[in-house]
């Protein structure tokens, strides 16, 4: 077997003092019979080591495709990245080829999905998941990758992670399954991790526990972490900056005080502004009017025009907005956002 | 007091676990309910929270008769509901209609909206007569905020947010007294789910409706509900109305249970008080000796596993807590 390891330090381009992970005006869309939808419309990012990336919106606003499309697993076909870069460490990811993209994947960014229970495959044991790994990446024999395997399961702190080895993910409950899959996407040391809802199946106590663990694995690992989610209350307590993502664009990029204390675009006020909070028991809730767009259908101009109370006509007939920098590090997609700063 | 519309006393339900495939032997019970007492006013909304299989959806099943409860009673108007039978069954529950999770799956995909709402009308022909009963159908869309020209539409048709509406004029078709929601926004995005709780409060002032609230997200009962009960493992373990419960939580479950829910403010990042529980539910098929949640606490003693503690008023707690060691501990932090 080939030792990966020694190639990956080899690939093409590699420039270790370029930024970790930068995503450019990335276009994802997908045709199906009933029309192209639009997923994702130029989408911009950039992640620095240790750093946490939120990307925040609804279902259907793009963030789980960006994912996929920074990972290499879009489902293609439907799915196609029309134009747009993803450059790890100065290179392309996009233009690799896939021999060598399937290095990067889990050896440099690694990922881990909601539905911990379909992630994992349900008829191999977690031990045999976890060490195939190591055998298939690293060309480990059979009791050296079961080592590591165990070590791995160890530092997710399952408990009586040597008689568990043998179980199937099935035997295992929903926080432990996401202890699982969170060992396999440490398994090859990602200097990236992409953790797309990670907590939303499981309850509010066992979400403390796993966000806990990531918060202390990228601590001592350095990682980059992109965390993908819709909940607010999540971000508010792990995240570095935000990218508040609707109709497949990066509407608002901030540092999450920023963001929290004065949104710049109506959207993401308006979300805000939507949450029942813990801590306030307020009147009724404020409610962002009508729908998400369609994708196949996305309105002309700024995408979030027809909900949005500081629409003018400008807003309906110009070019969508370009991101406006807001203050340094900071930008949003809104003709208005002055007046939405000034707002209480 | 007069205005209470529901009362449940001892309410049980257990599960039986049967080997065999011939001769069924029972092995044992999941005791999804294990004797839950709560009491509905007119006009009030109680919310229920705590984990997944701490039995929330079977108690919201028990109440509205979808499953026979193993023993206890519900008294919905003075009647007994679980010994009723036939029709007047039937009449009683026109009183208390259910809003189910997943706006999704629980309607029917080919039937039209038309036929949905007004399915309730076929069984219960008494409520509107037949001729009556399109336009009635007309009004319960126009009151959840739908468009009363799309009864000829299927579900498909509709948004999540407009499918949950559909799910609660369906509920409000036999005009009840009490509805049963059982997760009706965690289906939903936060934009739309703020537009639905804003109905079903609306609706609550219009009708005078007494709502039972199930939920997992704190946050979305404190706001709607006027009391709370916090359920583990089957039973009820702390309830009180809505400040007594979130500002000044007594049991140890509740103060887990709220210092775990993140709060959308950064500025309170590590401020916060966390308590962060080890381990996770154990199964209610063998569930703990004595106080259930002593396997996760950090106040048990031996007194835990010796004497399951009741759900009363206590010296250190002013509102019914069921922790021998009730103490309030403010966990929410500066609001």
């Amino acid at each position: 077997m080939t030792d990966i390891q020694a190639d990956i330090d080899v690939l093409p381009g590699l420039d270790p003092h370029a930024p970790l992970l930068e995503v450019t005006d990335l276009h994802v869309e997908f045709r199906t019979q009933y029309g192209v939808a639009h997923a994702v419309n130029g989408a911009n990012f950039r992640l620095g080591p240790q750093e946490t990336l939120a990307i925040l919106g609804e279902s259907g606003c793009g963030k789980s495709v960006t994912a996929q499309a920074i990972m290499g697993i879009l489902d293609t076909p439907p799915g196609f990245v029309t134009k747009g870069e993803v450059r790890y460490r100065g290179i392309d990811l996009l233009t690799l080829p896939e021999n060598q993209r399937r290095k990067v994947r889990a050896n440099r960014i690694a990922m881990i999905f909601q539905d911990a229970l379909s992630a994992l495959n349900p008829v191999y044991t977690v031990g045999f998941q976890l060490s195939e790994l190591f055998r298939v990446h690293r060309g480990m024999s059979r009791q050296d990758s079961k080592r590591r395997a165990i070590d791995l399961l160890e530092q997710v702190r399952i408990p009586a992670a040597r008689s568990r080895i043998g179980d199937y993910p099935h035997q295992f409950s929903g926080g432990m399954r996401q202890r699982v899959m969170i060992a396999m996407a440490l398994a090859l040391d990602p200097e990236i991790l992409i953790a797309d809802e990670p907590t939303t199946a499981l309850d509010v106590t066992v979400q403390a526990q796993i966000m806990g663990l990531l918060a202390d694995l990228q601590q001592q690992r350095h990682m980059g972490l992109i965390l993908i989610t819709h909940d607010m209350g999540v971000v508010a307590d792990v995240a570095d900056r935000i990218s508040v993502m609707y109709a497949g664009k990066v509407v608002e990029e901030a540092p999450v005080y920023d963001i929290y204390a004065r949104p710049a675009h109506p959207y993401t006020k308006a979300l805000l502004e939507s949450i029942p909070r813990l801590d306030m028991k307020g009147q009724e809730l404020s409610v962002i009017r009508g729908l998400p767009p369609a994708l196949t259908n996305i309105p002309a101009g700024c995408a979030f025009n027809p909900r949005c109370r500081y629409a003018q006509d400008v807003c309906r007939h110009d070019p969508p907005p370009p991101p406006y920098a807001v203050a340094p590090s900071r930008t949003a997609r809104c003709h208005f956002f002055r007046e939405v700063l000034a707002d209480e | 007091m007069s205005d209470v519309v529901l009362e449940t006393r001892g309410l049980v339900k257990h599960f039986p676990i049967t080997q065999g495939i011939v001769f069924k032997t029972r092995v044992g019970a999941v005791r999804a309910v294990d004797g839950v007492d709560i009491q509905l006013r007119r006009g009030e909304t109680l919310g229920v929270v705590g984990e997944s299989g701490c039995g929330k959806s079977t108690l919201a099943k028990l109440l509205v008769g979808l499953e026979k409860p193993t023993a206890g009673s519900i008294v919905v108007r003075g009647q007994d509901m679980p010994k009723l039978r036939g029709g007047q069954l039937r009449r009683a529950r026109r009183n208390i209609q259910m809003v189910l999770q997943d706006p999704y799956t629980s309607l029917n995909p080919r039937m039209t909206v038309g036929d949905i709402i007004g399915e309730p009308f076929e069984i219960h022909p008494e409520v509107t007569p037949r001729k009556g009963r399109a336009r009635a159908v007309q009004e319960l869309l126009d009151t959840v905020g739908l468009n009363p020209d799309h009864i000829n539409r299927y579900p498909h048709q509709f948004s999540g947010g407009q499918r949950q509406r559909i799910g609660i004029a369906r509920a409000l078709a036999l005009k009840p007294e009490i509805i049963v929601c059982d997760e009706p926004v965690s289906a939903l995005d936060v934009s739309i789910q703020a537009q639905v709780i804003n109905l079903l409060e609306g609706l609550q002032n219009e009708f005078g409706l007494s709502y039972i609230f199930i939920a997992h997200d704190l946050s979305v009962v404190r706001h709607i509900s006027d009391r709370v009960a916090v359920m583990y493992l089957g039973k009820i373990v702390e309830t009180g109305n809505d400040t007594e419960i979130y500002e000044r939580p007594t049991h140890p479950y509740t103060q887990a249970l709220l210092s775990a829910v993140p709060v959308p403010d950064p500025k309170l990042r590590g401020r916060r008080d966390q308590i962060v529980l080890e381990g996770d539910v154990p199964s209610p098929a063998d569930p703990p000796s004595g106080c259930r949640f002593r396997t996760r606490c950090w106040k048990a003693e031996t007194i835990c596993a010796e004497q399951e503690p009741p759900l009363e008023i206590r010296p250190r707690s002013a509102h019914p807590s069921a922790c021998h060691f009730a103490e309030v501990r403010e966990v929410l932090g500066t609001a």
